[in-house]
């Protein structure tokens, strides 16, 4: 009986909110793919009317051109892969190289941006607001034309203390050559990890039961200095032999070269990143309640503890949400190398496209190589991220 | 929120039968297959006396159509040599490689202004072509196999026969490639400049550091800043950028050739009747040079002409013009509003120009050059 009641009330599926709702999104998507499909098809009967077909064939050619910097050997009888494997790591050092500058610059000036000290305040908030004003590309040009390029010519070199070069070819820097018991110091560096690693985990064992905070990541890398620091004391031959730079015929040699390019880069983007960092710890740490440095006051605590154990564990909640967004910044705005001439792997990837005419084939992988790195950063923010976040109960 | 679902759902049925449509996109391209039988079939007809001579394969004569309906010329052209191709402070174009523009403009409109200059990079100028944005790219291009087969166009004619050099500081002492051992040398990205960079250095066992830029002007800005030892680029071009150095007197070109690079204009695939104007403007502006039909005399020279050579050429006898899908008088238009081979190249790279590039190959065939063009008839 209430069966043929319910049976009498159903309603007409068009009319039925339910499916609706579903058809609607089946709705959508296809649309979706059926715009997807247009432009796709579009595309290819575009590049069929001139002859074009798409394939990565050519990746395996040899390239014919020389790169400025490469982290491996590469010269013009290596293939675009290659080439564009080499712009692909020289993105993934400025990256690296940025990201850990940009963070320690960002930190400092967001502390700063707050210190009591009016000079310091000042200071910073002056940096900050005239950097963080300026655009990229402008900021990296003056970098480039109006700092690194106007160092001196070779033959008149600036010469620092500490055998640092300065010139408009580059900055040449004291750099350790590897010798013959380099091997065994590597392990003996793996095993100074391996036992920075064990300290690590046992302090924070210790912390967990007896509820102190000790310095866990000062003691982890004080273990590893000294077990590193203890493998060069202890080796008959140093595992590195330094290397200075000098001036040789046209260029420097010797040591480590910096390119201007490289250099220009890597400020620019360093100093413009930490400007948006200092901004965001700032908001980080003024978003912790002052109640909560007064009572920490009133336990006791001193000032750097109370930063430490107090204000920073739960500024970070607030830090880093937006923090991950200005690393993919970072990441990002390292394409505009090509103002400068620096071969990152959007400037190598123009190159090639440019001696093959595979537009198309370049520009996805460019953008697909990306957004690789972006997802994969935002992934491991989110985990530390979700590690860091309150715990609700 | 019902309505808006409905809607939804309908625009669901109706997109599913798109899908559907498209779904029988593969079938034209079987289409374009019969086309091209079709083509072998007519072939046969093309024997009966009565029929057109030349049977148009897809695509043919599209060019001109959408030319002459928008109403004029869009033509790539660099925007940074001086000479070539260059912009002046009130956005007006000049070069030798924009006044070709102007002659094929000329060619078809009787009107060398109907032209829209569009500047493009080295590196956006292939695409450019192949996507359509321009009719023709006049920029100073290198020919090569590679260019002429993979970039779906083709490499019309030599306009300018150039070769690679090398420009250093004055004071530099440095006097051959040799004496670069170790260097920083200058190049622009994309360009043959930089594969044959590669390639000589290689082959004279010279280590060298490539710094490699955008565009011409970074090259060059960065170069005049002492960034590198020495700049490489086609000589005409170097030349030609020297003028704008703050001390042109204080650099030098490096005597050693590098390369062949025989500089000229490119058009899409696939459109035969615009590859022949785009030619045959080339022979038109080089015959005026031949004959000495110049934009001063050439209304004399139709006037009294007795040469059929000359006649054909300026449209007083034959349908020269109509066979290309012209007017008649298209070489008498380009030799009279742009003027003739050497007048053109007077006027931007001449020895009344900063620039005073030597004639060299792009010389007459009479005079010891490789300039020649097939007879009119």
């Amino acid at each position: 009986m209430q069966r043929d009641e319910r049976q009498k009330t159903t309603i007409p599926f068009w009319r039925d909110e339910r499916i609706l709702n579903i058809l609607g999104q089946v709705a959508f998507v296809l649309a979706i793919l059926f715009v997807g499909s247009l432009i796709y098809r579009n595309m290819q009967a575009g590049l069929a009317k001139q002859g074009i077909t798409l394939s990565f064939v050519f990746f395996n050619g040899v390239s014919g051109f020389d790169l400025a910097e490469s982290l491996f050997a590469y010269d013009r009888n290596s293939t675009y892969q290659q080439a564009f494997l080499a712009g692909l790591l020289n993105t993934l050092s400025v990256s690296i190289i940025g990201v850990l500058f940009a963070t320690v610059l960002g930190v400092i000036l967001g502390v700063a941006r707050l210190s009591t000290n009016f000079i310091i305040n000042r200071l910073a908030a002056f940096y900050l607001e005239l950097i963080r004003n300026l655009a990229l590309l402008v900021f990296l040009i003056f970098w480039y034309l109006g700092v690194f390029l106007k160092l001196p010519r070779v033959k008149d070199a600036i010469i620092w203390p500490g055998d640092i070069i300065l010139t408009n070819r580059g900055m040449g820097i004291p750099w350790g050559i590897p010798t013959a018991s380099f091997p065994t110091f590597s392990l003996i560096l793996y095993l100074g990890i391996f036992l920075a690693l064990i300290v690590f985990f046992s302090l924070r064992v210790y912390s967990q039961r007896t509820g102190r905070a000790p310095l866990t990541l000062l003691w982890t890398v004080l273990t590893f200095i000294f077990i590193a620091f203890a493998g060069w004391i202890v080796l008959p031959e140093k595992p590195l032999m330094l290397d200075l730079p000098l001036v040789k015929g046209l260029n420097l040699s010797g040591g480590k070269i910096l390119s201007p390019e490289f250099l220009a880069l890597t400020s620019g983007l360093v100093l413009y990143t930490a400007a948006f960092i200092g901004e965001v710890v700032r908001a980080g740490i003024q978003s912790v309640p002052h109640g909560q440095v007064e009572a920490a006051r009133a336990l006791g605590l001193n000032g750097f503890q109370t930063l430490r154990l107090i204000v920073m564990p739960q500024a970070l909640r607030v830090i880093i949400p937006p923090l991950t967004s200005q690393y993919l910044n970072l990441i990002k705005n390292s394409s505009l190398a090509i103002a400068v001439g620096f071969p990152d792997v959007f400037y190598v990837s123009n190159t090639i496209l440019n001696q093959t005419g595979r537009a198309v084939e370049m520009i996805a992988l460019v953008m697909a190589t990306y957004l690789t790195f972006s997802l994969i950063t935002s992934v491991l923010m989110n985990w530390y991220n979700q590690r860091i976040k309150l715990v609700e109960r | 929120m019902r309505k808006i679902i409905s809607i939804l759902s309908l625009v669901a049925i109706a997109s599913l039968l798109l899908v559907a449509c498209g779904g029988a996109a593969p079938a034209p391209s079987g289409e374009t297959v019969t086309v091209k039988e079709t083509v072998v079939v007519t072939v046969e007809v093309t024997s009966a006396p009565a029929a057109p001579p030349v049977v148009a394969p897809a695509g043919y004569g599209v060019t001109l159509e959408t030319v002459k309906t928008r109403g004029n010329l869009i033509c790539g052209v660099n925007s940074q040599v001086p000479g070539f191709g260059y912009v002046a402070a009130d956005g007006s174009f000049s070069g030798f490689d924009v006044d070709y523009c102007r002659a094929v403009a000329a060619a078809i409109f009787g009107d060398p202004a109907k032209v829209e200059f569009r500047a493009v990079t080295a590196t956006e100028r292939f695409t450019a072509l192949q996507s359509g944005e321009i009719d023709i790219l006049s920029r100073n291009t290198t020919w090569s196999l590679a260019r002429d087969t993979e970039l779906g166009g083709n490499f019309v004619h030599t306009t300018f026969y150039d070769g690679q050099g090398m420009m250093v500081p004055s004071d530099s002492g440095i006097s051959t490639l040799q004496d670069l051992e170790g260097g920083t040398i200058c190049v622009q990205t994309g360009t043959t400049t930089e594969l044959n960079l590669a390639d000589v250095m290689a082959s004279l066992g010279v280590s060298y550091t490539p710094a490699v830029f955008e565009d011409a002007d970074s090259t060059m800005g960065a170069y005049s800043e002492g960034r590198c030892d020495a700049v490489t680029t086609d000589k005409s071009g170097l030349i030609s950028r020297r003028t704008v150095l703050a001390d042109p007197s204080a650099h030098v070109i490096l005597d050693a050739t590098m390369s062949k690079e025989p500089l000229g204009p490119m058009v899409r695939h696939g459109d035969d009747q615009w590859f022949d104007i785009a030619q045959w403007t080339i022979f038109a502006l080089i015959d005026g040079e031949e004959f000495d039909i110049t934009s001063a005399n050439v209304d004399d020279v139709k006037a009294s002409a007795l040469a059929p050579e000359v006649r054909r050429l300026l449209g007083l006898e034959g349908d020269m013009g109509l066979k290309l899908g012209l007017s008649n008088d298209w070489a008498y238009n380009i030799i009279k509003l742009v003027g003739n081979y050497e007048e053109v190249y007077n006027r931007n790279l001449g020895p009344d120009t900063p620039a005073d590039v030597a004639r060299g190959y792009t010389s007459l065939y009479t005079d010891g050059g490789l300039l020649y063009a097939p007879p009119v008839r």
